[in-house]
């Protein structure tokens, strides 16, 4: 399956009509969808060359999220490490915090310009539903954001915020109470609801064309690493790291430079408590082709051919799917896909802190533990590329509990 | 091209002048030692062909009630292979009724779709619907289930537009699962005059009989359907039932059959 450099050069690297990257990706749904995603389709496919929509997005990263983000020499970590010098695209600077604010503003001006006045979404840790809800009270939308019930108790800062945002944040009580299942509950509402209603999906997961727009709202990232890291150290950089939940931040980082095939890539998936044992949430690494939430991929299944339940440390990584483009990359042999532990991840989120001045998300620390590895066996005179995709305040409390220390 | 089961029966009551009664339970809900009996006591409360869900973990275009009936089937250890045993068991004593099992895509990929056909074809099964597998993705399944000769039965939803239909009609064969509302299965609404109107559209695009479902819960619910359509697909409302006597699971096939009883006598009293 593995294709050539020369291939790999040549690739356009886009979905054809149905949705489909190779094998995967596509449109796996029942019928009561099919309209809904038909009309989201060609509602994209004209927006996406409206200069009035482009211009209108381009003003709210400039202006709402605070984009360009910087390109940061981590400098202190690097001659620490003593191997490649480490770069840091801050996606943690957006304002909410992380990368997902680059396409929630995409999809909510979607909803707005299709004449939507509801927008839905499903959050895992929260951070998906923040920046929806940040969204919509900035479009004037209504909002309602599906969460499992255990995440519900497990993050609620985040609640509070949404709310906070005008949002109603929906309990989901049903399946593992996860955000896979508050994925299941927003296509639900979505299916009952859709003449007035957008569903804000929160990653590169789901049926076409989700994949495809949430990447292309997310690519700003990488558009920018490229005149960066040309304007900063003269050239393109040698590798990029990314953590892959769903995989959002890192398609938005990866997509640009998929032609540029001297640019090794790297998705880092949670590995848990080890890839060899059940608990972790790396698809990729360890998983198998199959569907889920309308889309063909690799994820993680029992040998019925169940949906898994996952772990990670981090509860934004936490899925058992992934988005079928990284799926793709992996076998065509684009992209190396590999995993990082809970304590791997939780040894660079206090090495970072304290090296850098970055608390980083958990999410990210899986990325930077790989980071890690990757410098130390290259020169320094060779560039790594890390997505800093989101920042940790939201997980000190985690972290805190977990070290046996009360906040509160 | 021999007839199959299903299509066999819907001339047999297009001959009579009578319409399809359909239920739906799902195979190990709450156990599998009750699925056997219960689709006995569906027969017997006049069901011409009975859809046997496969459970899912993530069934989401099911309703809640729906989900709950695949997470009871599944915690109480039920496999896609106990699905097929079921069928086998059932098959003893029955070879008449048709069987379409419903359910979702992973699990069959998971076990093969080859051997998921040839196995369910020898275990009785005359048809498959699998919700989250329009037309235009189909893959292995298709061949698979062509070489076995089962039916494959495709949904079509009030947003279907013509050029869809058309395609969606081809495709299908058996019967044609119309899913009388936009929301998910147990949702509340149910408008039978639009349905009978729609059900009328899509014949000038679909040639197989054309069931609906979604929304029935009643005998009137049933017959008002049946007066266009040429079957009542009726789930939520059984699904509701087992969910209730989840602890007394010997009462389940009688309850079933109470629920079934009047909506067939309601059916056959609208011809």
């Amino acid at each position: 399956m593995a294709l050539t450099e020369q291939e790999l050069r040549t690739l356009d690297y886009e979905p054809d009509t149905g949705g489909h990257f190779g094998d995967y990706g596509g449109r796996y749904v029942s019928e009561t969808l099919m309209a809904a995603l038909n009309e989201l389709d060609q509602s994209y496919k004209k927006l996406k060359n409206d200069p009035d929509f482009q211009c209108e997005f381009d003003t709210d990263l400039a202006s709402f999220v605070g984009r360009p983000s910087p390109l940061y020499h981590a400098d202190r970590w690097s001659k620490a490490i003593s191997g490649a010098q480490i770069y840091f695209k801050r996606e943690d600077l957006n304002h909410t915090g992380a990368h997902k604010i680059n396409n929630t503003i995409g999809q909510a001006l979607l909803a707005k310009y299709s004449g939507k006045p509801r927008v839905i979404a499903e959050t895992g840790a929260g951070q998906h539903g923040v920046a929806s809800a940040t969204v919509a009270a900035r479009l004037g939308l209504e909002c309602v954001v599906y969460m499992g019930a255990e995440d519900i108790e497990r993050q609620s800062p985040n609640v509070y915020r949404m709310k906070l945002l005008g949002a109603t944040v929906v309990p989901v009580e049903s399946g593992s109470r996860t955000l896979k299942d508050a994925l299941s509950e927003a296509m639900r509402d979505w299916v009952t609801n859709v003449d007035d209603t957008f569903y804000i999906i929160g990653t590169v997961a789901g049926p076409a064309p989700y994949p495809q727009l949430v990447r292309d709202f997310n690519a700003v990232v990488g558009r920018e690493v490229k005149w960066q890291s040309k304007e900063i150290f003269g050239k393109y950089p040698d590798a990029l790291v990314a953590c892959v939940g769903g995989g959002s931040n890192a398609i938005g980082l990866f997509y640009p430079f998929l032609r540029e095939a001297e640019v090794a890539i790297y998705g880092v998936e949670a590995a848990g408590r080890g890839l060899s044992t059940n608990e972790h949430a790396a698809p990729l690494c360890s998983g198998r082709p199959g569907v889920l939430h309308g889309a063909k991929t690799y994820l993680m299944d029992n040998n019925d051919g169940q949906i898994a339940h996952t772990h990670s440390v981090s509860a934004g990584l936490d899925y058992p799917g992934v988005g079928p483009e990284h799926a793709y990359l992996k076998d065509i042999g684009r992209a190396n896909y590999v995993g990082a532990t809970d304590e791997e991840a939780l040894a660079a989120f206090h090495e970072v802190s304290q090296v850098e001045g970055i608390i980083p998300a958990l999410e990210t620390a899986h990325a930077l533990a790989y980071t890690k590895k990757l410098a130390a066996s290259m020169r320094s005179d060779q560039t790594i590329v890390c997505n800093m995709s989101g920042r940790g305040d939201k997980d000190i409390f985690t972290v805190a509990k977990m070290e046996g220390i009360s906040l509160t | 091209m021999s007839y199959t089961r299903i299509q066999q029966r819907m001339e047999v009551l297009k001959t009579s002048g009578r319409k399809a009664l359909i239920p739906y339970i799902v195979a190990g809900d709450p156990a599998l030692t009750v699925t056997v009996p219960a689709m006995h006591a569906i027969v017997e409360a006049g069901a011409d062909i009975i859809e046997l869900g496969m459970p899912f973990s993530d069934p989401f275009a099911d309703g809640p009630v729906n989900q709950r009936g695949a997470e009871r089937a599944i915690n109480s250890g039920t496999t896609l292979a106990d699905v097929l045993k079921a069928v086998s068991e059932f098959r003893n004593d029955d070879c008449d009724t048709p069987i379409v099992l419903m359910g979702y895509l992973n699990p069959v990929i998971a076990m093969g779709e080859a051997i998921f056909c040839e196995a369910a074809a020898a275990a009785g099964v005359d048809g498959l619907l699998i919700v989250d597998m329009p037309p235009e993705e189909e893959g292995a399944l298709v061949q698979s289930a062509k070489m076995a000769g089962l039916d494959l039965i495709y949904l079509a939803a009030p947003t279907t537009t013509d050029e869809r239909l058309q395609i969606i009609g081809k495709a299908t064969s058996g019967y044609l699962y119309y899913v009388s509302l936009k929301g998910i299965t147990g949702s509340s609404k149910l408008d039978t005059a639009s349905v009978s109107k729609r059900v009328v559209h899509m014949r000038q695009h679909v040639t197989v009989p054309i069931c609906v479902g979604f929304g029935i819960r009643t005998a009137q619910d049933a017959a008002a359907i049946s007066s266009t359509a040429d079957g009542s697909i009726v789930g939520t409302v059984l699904v509701s039932q087992v969910e209730e006597l989840v602890d007394q699971p010997e009462k389940i096939p009688s309850a079933l059959k109470a629920i079934l009883e009047p909506m067939r006598q309601a059916m056959d009293a609208n011809g």
